[in-house]
């Protein structure tokens, strides 16, 4: 059974089809890269499945569940973590706040009230901190004070702080140098054992070099599915898309 | 020891901070633009006036347990419709919901004949402790201090506790915490009834200090003045609102001695200065901005990391 399944995900905004009949397989500890060019549905497709948007029609299953209309919490809760486009740590936090909270997202409001789970995540925050680099001073800086590239990985590490299922990644090296994203794959290729990741990507080489799967989306259609190689060689990806960029 | 007239004024000012505290929870804390403090306060202060009155129960083991629960339910039912949805309510939204309920219930005590009209509820019996009356002012001073303390105390736990940073993240990017897992909307209306309740127990402690209640302790005037206060002193800081509330009043009081007729003017150009230069309010002077916004759950453990910048900072 795949992790995550959609099937004819149709969104409408007014007149605008943002996406027609799309359907998306996703399987248990596959990395599945959305490509296609500016508008065709990439981000939309990668909202609904987080809840930030309710599809037009169709259905959306997630670990055997039907989650169309369910809500972004409920969502949450059940394994899918989002990471928006635009960074949106939270930035008169400190950097170690911002991962704890993430850390302590499904607790319930008494527990929160009265817990102490400040010192019991201790460890579980400066472990994700050190894997991405940012443990230095993490309790006096905020989130604001970090450079562009540190503070994608923040959020990445806020997304991983939930222990996902399923990784939803919205253009995460967005602004970073050639290193940064070279550092960003690195951080990302050993989460393949641990959760599947969806992830919307404009630069190829990259998708490439991490995913294992392949949807091509083109002015909201599906174009085609398929292995890394496979959407290379496709003839009907090349002419639409590769060939134009 | 003070002068009566004092000890009228300075209880009068501490359990306005309490009203004050409550609006600093509500915005400071979680980013929720309460226009409707007033409302909770008066109600609660009709409800025990109500009591008072109508069975003649004043009795501080009821009265106040009963303004509490008025504040906490009203403020549980207004936040349930103006925070609660699909998607989450604007911050404007919250604003004008509040501001409305606000002066809904102003023009509602005004024309309703049982809960007096314009005049309000006059000649409130004092409270009673068994056989013992509330009517000495001191009395009263030190009860609405230890309140206003127990309160404060409570108030900073909360807002240390790992809940207090969950509303710091609904207040940064409410909609990012949703995409965690947290019931944000849940969050809200826990603290906007807590502090919807701190409001009530505000405006039973004023009623019977006051001893009497008007419609003005519903109505937006009032509402507004909290939100001056708060600005005042520093919002996010707990203890910011308190000495805006203390500041304010004294400055008003003093300028009304000396200033007779142009003093609500002076008070105005005054708020607007520190408005300008300080937006952090009188607490800016005393506390970094990072203190600031960052006041809610400091570690409590060894912070192997930082060692050295704390101590550079000691």
């Amino acid at each position: 059974m795949p992790l995550l399944e959609t099937r004819a995900v149709t969104k409408a905004f007014g007149r605008l089809m943002a996406l027609r009949s799309v359907d998306l397989t996703v399987g248990e500890n596959e990395f599945h890269g959305l490509i296609g060019p500016n508008g065709s549905g990439k981000s939309t497709l990668l909202k609904c499945v987080a809840g930030a948007e309710l599809p037009t029609e169709g259905t959306i299953r997630f670990a055997g569940r039907d989650i169309t209309a369910a809500t972004p919490t409920d969502r949450a809760r059940a394994g899918i973590t989002f990471k928006f486009q635009i960074t949106s740590v939270l930035p008169a936090l400190t950097v170690y706040d911002n991962v704890l909270l993430a850390l302590q997202a499904r607790s319930s409001t008494a527990s929160l009230i009265f817990s102490r789970t400040r010192k019991a995540l201790h460890e579980r925050v400066m472990h994700t901190l050190e894997q991405f680099h940012l443990a230095e001073g993490s309790m006096e800086r905020t989130a604001a004070a970090l450079p562009h590239g540190q503070q994608q990985w923040l959020e990445i590490a806020m997304a991983l702080a939930c222990e996902p299922r399923l990784l939803l990644l919205d253009e995460p090296t967005a602004g970073m140098s050639l290193e940064e994203r070279r550092v960003t794959g690195d951080l990302l290729m050993p989460l393949k054992p641990r959760c599947s990741l969806v992830i919307v990507e404009h630069d190829l080489d990259f998708i490439r070099s991490i995913c294992d799967r392949l949807t091509v989306l083109d002015q909201g259609n599906l174009l085609d599915c398929g292995t890394v190689s496979h959407i290379q060689n496709s003839s009907k990806v090349r002419e639409i898309y590769l060939t134009r960029v | 020891m003070l002068a009566d007239y004092l000890t009228v004024f300075v209880t009068r000012v501490l359990i306005l901070a309490l009203l004050a505290l409550s609006f600093d929870l509500v915005w400071g804390y979680s980013g929720i633009m309460s226009f409707g403090q007033a409302l909770f306060f008066g109600a609660a202060g009709y409800g025990v006036a109500l009591l008072a009155r109508d069975l003649e129960v004043t009795s501080i083991f009821i009265v106040l347990p009963a303004a509490l629960a008025t504040g906490l339910i009203l403020s549980f039912v207004t936040g349930g419709f103006l925070l609660l949805g699909r998607q989450s309510p604007t911050r404007i939204f919250v604003a004008l919901g509040t501001l409305t309920g606000s002066y809904l219930a102003d023009r509602l005590a005004r024309r309703w004949y049982y809960l007096g009209g314009q005049n309000g509820i006059p000649s409130i019996p004092p409270m009673t402790a068994g056989g013992y009356e509330f009517s000495e002012g001191r009395v009263y001073y030190y009860l609405a201090f230890t309140l206003l303390a127990i309160v404060y105390l409570v108030c900073r736990f909360v807002v240390r506790s790992q809940f207090g940073l969950a509303l710091a993240g609904a207040r940064e990017h409410e909609a990012r915490i949703t995409f965690f897992g947290y019931k944000a909307q849940q969050l809200k209306l826990t603290v906007f009834s807590l502090a919807g309740a701190i409001a009530g127990l505000a405006g039973g402690l004023y009623t019977f200090h006051e001893g009497f209640v008007w419609p003005n302790m519903l109505g937006v005037v009032l509402s507004t003045q909290i939100v001056l206060y708060a600005l005042f002193g520093g919002v996010g800081t707990l203890i910011g609102p308190v000495i805006g509330v203390i500041a304010i009043e004294s400055l008003g009081f003093w300028l009304a001695d000396g200033f007779p007729k142009i003093w609500p003017i002076l008070l105005g150009l005054l708020l607007l200065l520190l408005i300008l230069f300080r937006p952090t309010g009188l607490i800016g002077f005393l506390v970094s901005e990072s203190e600031r916004v960052g006041s809610f759950g400091r570690p409590s453990l060894p912070r192997q990391v930082s060692a050295g910048a704390d101590d550079a900072a000691a």
